[in-house]
């Protein structure tokens, strides 16, 4: 996967990054399978290589698919990304180590939902309990977030469209 | 892609079994991976898939796409609606324990209603963007 995003990040053709991304979204997808998270897997396969995919080639075929060359050298994003990433690193070494089972995060509400969701849903799988169920407020969020987001997309592609007919009146 | 016969074959004999997973994962998320999300994403490729065989008009025909705009709404709506019922019946908001008879069921058909929710507003929401995308590529072909 590193390999990927440093071809990723190297590749100047657009419909590359775009198929590499692709490959890097089914990588991911099985390294999530191996974690045994398999709802998220599902919908990073079908997401991000399946739909996006498909939607990236829509937008290069509007906008051509090679990148232009910088004007500058970006040295300062560069080093503003590595000191994050620094950061980020040294961040997780105050984690509890992979699958401790005295994780906090173990300790505090999990045991209850892997031990009542049943009983008290009747629904076996765990992962559809706590987003529909324990969690239904946030899920209430995300599926407002992605109404919203239809909601953007078809506000900003509608005005150009209609911009386009009037003959070009704005800028 | 009119000439592309083994395509558009396949397609035709592919798309049957990608409804009825998108179904299966939407209506066997209780037991197994998958949901409302994962579903809606299922089916919104489903008629991607098709429109990238068969053409935008096509999918248009098939799924029109007033539907599409009435499913972004429609589905925050029936999951909004299914609080709403929750208060009516003497519970809290998003209280699915009074939706049966038995706390459990309500649960269950709390949750059901919830998913089918979740993958109105997903699949409509995907299936706009690429008929926003796909349709400007047209009229740029127009050009």
């Amino acid at each position: 996967m590193a390999a990927l995003t440093l071809g990723i990040a190297l590749q100047r053709n657009l419909y590359a990054v775009v198929v590499l991304s692709g490959v890097y979204s089914f990588l991911m997808a099985t390294a999530l399978v191996a974690l045994d998270a398999v709802d998220v897997a599902m919908t990073e396969a079908s997401v991000g290589a399946g739909v996006s995919t498909v939607l990236l080639l829509g937008a290069l075929y509007l906008c051509g698919g090679e990148e232009a060359k910088p004007l500058t050298r970006p040295w300062l994003p560069l080093v503003i990304a590595l000191v994050i990433a620094g950061a980020l690193v040294y961040g997780t070494l105050g984690l509890p180590a992979f699958s401790d089972p005295m994780a906090p995060i173990h300790t505090h509400v999990v045991p209850r939902y892997l031990h009542d969701a049943l009983k008290e849903t009747g629904v076996p799988n765990v992962v559809t309990a706590v987003l529909a169920s324990y969690r239904g407020y946030d899920t209430l969020g995300e599926t407002t977030v992605v109404f919203t987001a239809g909601a953007g997309v078809i506000a900003l592609l509608r005005r150009i469209r209609r911009r386009k007919d009037g003959e070009q009146e704005a800028p | 892609m009119r000439g592309f016969l083994v395509l558009r074959v396949v397609a035709k004999l592919l798309m049957p079994f990608m409804l009825l997973f998108a179904l299966y994962v939407q209506f066997h998320g209780d037991f197994s991976p998958g949901g409302g999300f994962q579903a809606g994403v299922i089916f919104a490729a489903t008629v991607i898939f098709y429109a990238l065989i068969f053409g935008l008009p096509a999918a248009r025909q098939l799924v029109p796409e007033a539907l599409v705009e009435t499913m972004v709404a429609l589905g925050v709506l029936v999951y909004a609606g299914v609080g709403v019922a929750g208060l009516l019946l003497g519970g809290n908001y998003l209280d699915y324990f009074v939706l049966a008879h038995s706390p459990v069921h309500g649960q269950e058909r709390g949750i059901f209603w919830v998913e089918v929710g979740v993958a109105i507003t997903v699949s409509g929401v995907m299936l706009k963007i690429f008929y926003m995308f796909a349709g400007r590529q047209r009229s740029a072909e127009d050009e």
